[in-house]
């Protein structure tokens, strides 16, 4: 077939369409490469996650494999030692500054930091790091209806993708310089915001790590929570 | 129609022309370096001054502004053409000294004024000229030899020493020509990653795509360095130059200059030069006849270091956040709006005029065989003569400190060259012997970066200054990818820590595995590059690490944390109140002998006391740790007489 390519992942042979990414080519395979910035059809995918990497033969090093096409004949290893531990390096780091309350948390169960924290076998809460939060409020709500909690955004940025494909009038970016960095809403005090961003979704839809949330709906896991662990204290 | 270069040769006649008469004027002329650092200086005053005695006294002379030659330890500079004199180039020319000079040389032409005299401009039988001086002799001033001479803001006075004669050659031989030549010459990208620029502009001149658009990075923003602000001040035109002749190898149809904000003047100086090469045919619709149409705009950066990044400025001229992107794809081939995109730093346009008039064979003659050329690096911190010094690569890091720049200021010792910007290395005086040039540097463990310098001396804190470092970095790093955003946040944490006397051994391990993985895990150069300072300085300076960690102990005595202030009793002075006044936190008191003491629970180690104690006496000590602050048994004036008395009462 003219539009495959055929290449070896950790000692497996696949094929894929060509053009296709290597991170997509081995999840569409059922090779799992942690990441957490990647959404499919990305043109210009942004590489800042740092998760997705990968060692191939003849290239140095580890690189990321979100940016990288698939080709012919290419052998690529997704759990080699070196790159085992950057990724453990990168988690840690994510985690460091992470509020890490899962019990409570909206994408708990559902979040991809505690599917990375299985797959690398790693704590949620590192002792081997210190724990560095933000230095911005635990949580922000300039948004008519939307929550953000800097502290669980892991900065992947797929909020900031989806909300520009969406093409809103006001939209969703980063703010502030680098450890500090945030996603904020320009024009989020525009007149049909809240109803358009209840329409839409995307963002809240896409995060995730449970970052982003509707006030009310998280109002209303909130008061679930608490009255779960009244249940349970009275059981 | 005409060719080129002979259109030029009639633009540039009348200007040779006036430049002559400028040079060997018939009335005194005064030119007085006005770049950034000449103004922050004083040559406003040092202006006034000259007008104002010269209207008191009623001589005419003119008196004209250059650029800066980068002799910044001597500004103002003020360079003097009296006719029967050769030009003299004066120092330190304030209000006063302006004055002087009106009066005692301008007046009648007897007494040069020696006293502020550098020396004379070209050899004659009566001044030392500049070339007996060290600096002026070892300097091989190829891309600065006109900033300081001609003035910034006439283009004729650039015509007439030559310019844009290599634009009218170029176009003349067409752009494939000219990237022959650029790579053929080995001339690398001054910006800091040494890439061959013929390589770029070829891959750019062949990548489909229209329009293509050369970029010129002004983005300055390494703490200490100003090497391309002041190019683009003192010769903009240069620049320009450069540009378009890049413009015509790659086959672009815009340019854009990326400046940033904070160089009002450069951008100043860089558009008044467009709309006067343009007023001139030599930019904008078919320069020179030729039928090569270029446009060129200003474009000012909003102020992020990360904006230097060829991605991130991308992004920023797009109107984006500026955030690094994943290479490849190379702007060389996707860049601005998706089109094949130059990005040059400064120094490497300006060097472009010069290869295209004297050809690459003479400019492999110059540095080294790897990288051929000058060097422009912006010496900075404890050196005798600061400023701009363009040598030839290959030139080692002794000569250029020790000679070129007057070695170690008020008889210190050496103790690291920070090199590279904050992504580079500081290396101590064991690799001074360290040839610059691109190579040779990393090998080393720095890097030449776009060529800040900064010269220590024994009294800095090799791990205060890493700290530094790496406090910029983080917070100048976009937050895109984990490992810059994130790793760059616990090096400061531990690194703080350690100035503060409060880190463990395990804690220099873990410096060492973050800067390990940041490195290799990074997304862009920023990020690639922050860890070496850490590195360099783990690497050479070990001992000081271990002695913030296992004792305590800043051997620099400069982290305030380890760090304590004592008054020496034997050399202080009976009467002298310099430090009390001094003191902010009222910490120093009179003793009962009527000397100085520091109540240590009041300083705040700000070493005030230091500067205010007269250098007869220098009484202030400064030890590490501060429990070495010896018990002199000094009692507070007054207190002595009370307490005795008490005792007298029980």
């Amino acid at each position: 077939m003219r539009n495959k390519v055929t290449m070896t992942v950790d000692g497996l042979e696949i094929s894929v369409p060509a053009g296709t990414t290597v991170l997509d080519a081995c999840l569409d395979n059922g090779i799992y490469i942690p990441n957490l910035c990647h959404l499919d059809g990305m043109e210009h995918p942004p590489a800042s996650c740092r998760l997705c990497l990968v060692e191939v033969d003849g290239m140095r090093g580890p690189v990321t494999s979100c940016t990288l096409a698939a080709v012919d004949g290419m052998v690529v290893h997704t759990n080699t030692d070196e790159v085992r531990e950057l990724q453990k390096l990168a988690f840690r780091m994510l985690v460091s500054c992470n509020q890490g309350n899962c019990r409570v948390c909206m994408a708990n169960k559902r979040c991809d930091l505690q599917q990375i924290a299985k797959f690398l076998h790693l704590p949620l809460r590192t002792k081997q790091m210190r724990h560095i939060p933000k230095d911005v409020p635990e949580v922000l709500t300039d948004h008519p209806c939307i929550v953000y909690e800097p502290n669980k955004c892991v900065l992947c940025g797929r909020c900031v993708y989806v909300c520009e494909r969406r093409g809103n009038p006001f939209s969703l970016s980063f703010a502030n310089r680098g450890f500090n960095t945030i996603v904020t809403f320009f024009g989020s005090e525009a007149e049909g915001v809240e109803d358009a961003c209840r329409d839409c979704r995307a963002c809240v839809d896409i995060c995730p790590v449970g970052a982003l949330s509707f006030a009310d709906e998280r109002e209303r896991h909130l008061r679930l929570v608490e009255a779960g662990k009244g249940r349970r204290k009275a059981g | 129609m005409a060719r080129p270069t002979e259109l030029l040769a009639s633009l540039a006649a009348p200007a040779r022309n006036e430049w002559g008469k400028i040079r060997q004027p018939e009335r005194p002329l005064i030119t007085v370096g006005n770049a950034t650092c000449g103004r922050a200086a004083g040559s406003g005053d040092t202006i006034a001054g000259f007008r104002e005695a010269l209207a008191e006294k009623g001589i005419g002379a003119d008196i004209r502004t250059v650029g800066c030659m980068g002799h910044c330890y001597a500004e103002p500079l003020v360079t003097i053409h009296y006719p029967g004199f050769p030009p003299l180039l004066y120092q330190k020319i304030g209000a006063g000294e302006a004055r002087v000079l009106v009066n005692s040389f301008l007046v009648a032409g007897e007494d040069p004024c020696f006293e502020y005299l550098i020396g004379a401009l070209e050899p004659n039988d009566t001044f030392p000229t500049l070339m007996d001086y060290p600096r002026y002799l070892y300097e091989k001033r190829l891309i600065m030899e006109h900033c300081g001479v001609i003035e910034p803001g006439s283009i004729d006075q650039y015509l007439a020493v030559g310019g844009y004669r290599a634009l009218a050659r170029a176009l003349e031989q067409g752009g494939e020509r000219v990237v022959e030549e650029i790579t053929a010459a080995k001339l690398r990208g001054r910006g800091g990653a040494g890439f061959p620029a013929g390589i770029k502009w070829e891959i750019a001149r062949n990548a489909a795509g229209t329009p293509k658009t050369v970029i010129c990075n002004g983005d300055e923003g390494d703490p200490g360095a100003y090497m391309d602000r002041t190019l683009m001040e003192s010769n903009p035109h240069q620049v320009l130059e450069g540009l378009a002749i890049a413009a015509l190898a790659i086959g672009a149809e815009r340019a854009l200059l990326y400046i940033r904000a904070e160089y009002p003047l450069a951008v100043e100086m860089v558009e008044k030069a467009i709309t006067d090469a343009g007023e001139r045919g030599l930019l904008g619709k078919n320069i020179l006849d030729s039928g090569f149409d270029l446009e060129v705009e200003v474009f000012k950066g909003s102020g992020a270091f990360v904006c230097g990044e060829e991605t991130a400025l991308i992004q920023s001229l797009e109107g984006k956040r500026g955030m690094p992107q994943h290479r490849p794809p190379y702007p060389a081939v996707v860049g601005l709006d998706g089109n094949p995109t130059v990005i040059n730093n400064v120094k490497t346009l300006s060097t472009v005029p010069l290869i295209i008039n004297h050809g690459s064979d003479w400019f492999r003659g110059i540095g080294t065989e790897d990288t051929p050329g000058t060097a422009i690096f912006s010496v900075v911190g404890e050196v005798e003569y600061p400023g701009l010094v363009e040598v030839p690569m290959g030139t080692t890091l002794r000569h250029l400190i020790d000679e070129i720049c007057g070695g170690i200021a008020g008889g210190r010792e050496f103790k690291a060259v920070q090199i590279g910007g904050p992504s580079g290395g500081c290396l101590p005086a064991s690799e001074l012997d360290t040839p610059i040039d691109f190579d040779s540097l990393r090998r080393a463990g720095a890097m030449m970066g776009s060529g800040g310098m900064v010269v220590m001396n024994d009294s800095a804190c090799m791990v205060e200054v890493s700290r530094y470092f790496i406090d910029f970095t983080q917070k100048e790093s976009c937050g895109k990818c984990t490992f810059c955003r994130i790793g760059t946040r616990h090096l400061l944490d531990i690194l703080t820590d350690l100035t503060k006397g409060r880190a463990t051994e395990e804690d220099l391990d873990e410096l060492k595995e973050l800067s390990a993985g940041i490195i290799k895990g990074s997304l862009c150069s920023l990020g690639k590059t922050a860890p070496n300072p850490v590195l360099t300085t783990m690497r050479f300076f070990m001992d000081e690490y271990l002695a913030h960690v296992r004792e305590r102990r800043c051997p620099a005595c400069m982290c305030r944390e380890l760090t304590a202030y004592y008054i020496d009793l034997e050399a202080c002075a009976r009467g002298c109140d310099a430090c009390v006044a001094c003191c902010p936190t009222e910490a120093i008191f009179t003793t009962s002998n009527r000397k100085k003491a520091i109540d240590q629970e009041k300083c705040v180690k700000c070493g005030e006391c230091v500067y205010a104690c007269p250098p007869e006496y220098d009484a202030v000590r400064k030890v590490s740790p501060p429990y070495l602050v010896p018990d002199q048994g000094v009692v507070p004036l007054g207190k002595d007489e009370a307490t005795e008395g008490g005792e007298d009462d029980a």
